[in-house]
């Protein structure tokens, strides 16, 4: 194997390790009691802040390519963006198990009743169809169409900073962090999404 | 996300709380009020257990009380989940952060002042009401109460304090004396919240509450100052703290250092801060939602594991309804929620 596949493969257990690890940490965490005595609130926090991040990580894939040259990187997008896809399925599925109990009347009235809610699920709608169209098949068949779907991911980073600041009852410094970080990232992008949005 | 090592959790204590009164009891014989230790914990991430590691107890000890409340049909919050499940912004705004920022708060000695309209203001000694030394015969007693959070989850706590309307008496309120406005201790060193906007969630501190002369006055109000048999632990509000049990918890304001009564309704920290979100008056109501979470059920914090979750229906008043619901006969509680 050359050292450039080496470095490539590296690169990718690590990504895998990195959002696979703290998911592993929890079977041990939430009955060690080290989320609290009722974890419910915690893990879905977890699961929230955890699903933003990796999607802001895959975000920074094309800056960094474009400043250090490593080409490699461009691979790393695709687990980073089914990551944060499941992060952000499991944040949802804890919300509507341990917290709504399956309460399906009241699940549809809160994502109807709470701007947050309803702006979360539609920002996990929007990643579902993100990730669907990950299949390398649909890929394929969806040609100049599947980028145009795919620039989605920006709104949905704002989204997702959005719901979390809406999600807190006070405070905005955390959340106002995370917003900045996307601003920044979809500055750097700016020229290309100008080009994407005026074709 | 990093989250402390366990080195807080000391002892770990198996106690179903179902066994607990009988095992209180007896322990009450020998006093040994904090050494509840037992065998370690089993609990896995799918078992129907919660679990049982109880928080280091070194801050608490043992008191002596009344147990007046009727035999309860409530099933108990484990101790071990009141413990570490806590709103106290002054300690971080996240569930554990309590537990986990506030093991150092000096709590001896405390003085409760009580000011304002009442014909003989001075300072209560906490430690020698909380050590039975209070004159006039005033008696710790227990209570069990639900306690609903307006967050949508709820707990039964067994309380230990004494009526709050007891104490007052002692300063001998006036007749101007129409609402209470509480104040927790504002000490930054002690409390990262304070320090800290962003520790602290954007809370102008000290933290303050109130409560109508009539709310204050009536039974179900009490002044607590433990549970489950001990002292309050610093992350439930140590060393005294309100319970109001027919009001959303952040009425029940923590680590109390005044009280002043007075005539005109007096402001209210989550009501300055978001005033169509949170009343002064925050009886619980099924009927009143709130912005951000549906107040007609609630997820009941009790025995069992991640995945036992339950919700329950949420009571008007919070259950006591026959006991308080005369005190807002004339009022309109979708306009004062």
């Amino acid at each position: 194997m050359s050292l450039k596949k080496v470095f490539a493969l590296a690169l990718h257990i690590g990504v895998h390790l990195a959002a696979l690890l703290p998911l592993v940490w929890l079977f041990w965490a939430v009955p060690a009691g080290e989320l609290g005595g009722d974890p419910v609130e915690e893990l879905i926090h977890f699961l929230g802040l955890g699903a933003l991040r990796l999607l802001l990580l895959s975000l920074l894939i094309a800056p960094l390519v474009k400043y250090l040259q490593i080409a490699a990187l461009f691979k790393l997008r695709r687990p980073l963006g089914l990551w944060a896809y499941t992060w952000a399925s499991l944040h949802f599925f804890a919300w509507l198990a341990l917290d709504l109990v399956f309460e399906w009347g009241l699940i549809a009235e809160e994502i109807i009743k709470r701007s947050y809610i309803l702006l979360g699920f539609s920002l996990w709608l929007i990643l579902s169809a993100l990730a669907l169209t990950s299949l390398p098949r649909l890929m394929r068949a969806m040609k100049g169409k599947w980028q145009t779907l795919h620039w989605w991911i920006y709104p949905a980073a704002i989204m997702g900073c959005i719901h979390f600041w809406w999600s807190l009852k006070s405070g905005w410094f955390e959340p106002a962090v995370y917003l900045l970080i996307t601003l920044v990232l979809i500055a750097l992008r700016k020229k290309k999404l100008l080009g994407a949005t005026a074709r | 996300m990093l989250i402390k090592a366990k080195k807080n959790l000391l002892e770990s204590a198996l106690t179903p709380e179902s066994v607990y009164s009988e095992r209180r009891t007896i322990l009450k014989g020998l006093g040994l009020g904090s050494l509840l230790l037992a065998g370690p914990s089993q609990a896995g991430f799918f078992s129907k257990e919660a679990p049982v590691e109880v928080p280091a107890a070194a801050k608490r000890h043992a008191l002596q009380y009344e147990k007046t409340s009727p035999a309860s049909p409530l099933v108990l919050t484990p101790e071990s989940k009141i413990l570490t499940h806590n709103n106290f912004y002054e300690f971080g705004t996240g569930k554990t952060d309590p537990f986990k920022n506030s093991q150092g708060l000096e709590l001896e000695p405390w003085t409760l002042s009580v000011e304002g309209e009442v014909a003989k203001p001075g300072k209560l000694d906490v430690w020698e009401l909380i050590n039975g030394a209070q004159k006039k015969g005033a008696q710790l007693e227990e209570r069990i109460y639900r306690m609903r959070c307006v967050e949508a989850w709820s707990m039964v706590i067994p309380w230990i304090g004494i009526e709050l309307g007891q104490i007052l008496k002692q300063f001998e309120p006036t007749s101007k004396a129409k609402y209470l406005a509480f104040e927790t201790l504002y000490d930054p060193e002690q409390m990262p919240g304070q320090q800290s906007r962003r520790i602290g969630g954007g809370i102008d501190y000290p933290y303050v509450e109130g409560l109508r002369m009539d709310e204050a006055m009536h039974p179900l109000t009490i002044l607590s100052v433990g549970l489950y048999g001990k002292t309050l632990a610093p992350q439930n509000g140590a060393p005294i703290r309100l319970v109001v049990p027919w009001k959303y918890g952040f009425k029940g304001i923590k680590s109390i250092v005044k009280i002043r009564l007075v005539e005109k309704m007096p402001p209210t920290t989550w009501n300055m801060l978001a005033a169509k979100e949170y009343g002064f008056y925050a009886n619980v109501n099924p009927a009143v939602d709130h912005p951000r979470w549906s107040q007609g059920s609630e997820r009941v914090i009790t025995e069992g594991g991640l995945f036992s979750a339950k919700r329950q229906k949420t009571l008007p008043f919070n259950g006591y309804a026959d006991e308080v619901a005369g005190l807002y006969s004339n009022m309109n509680l979708k306009q004062w929620y």
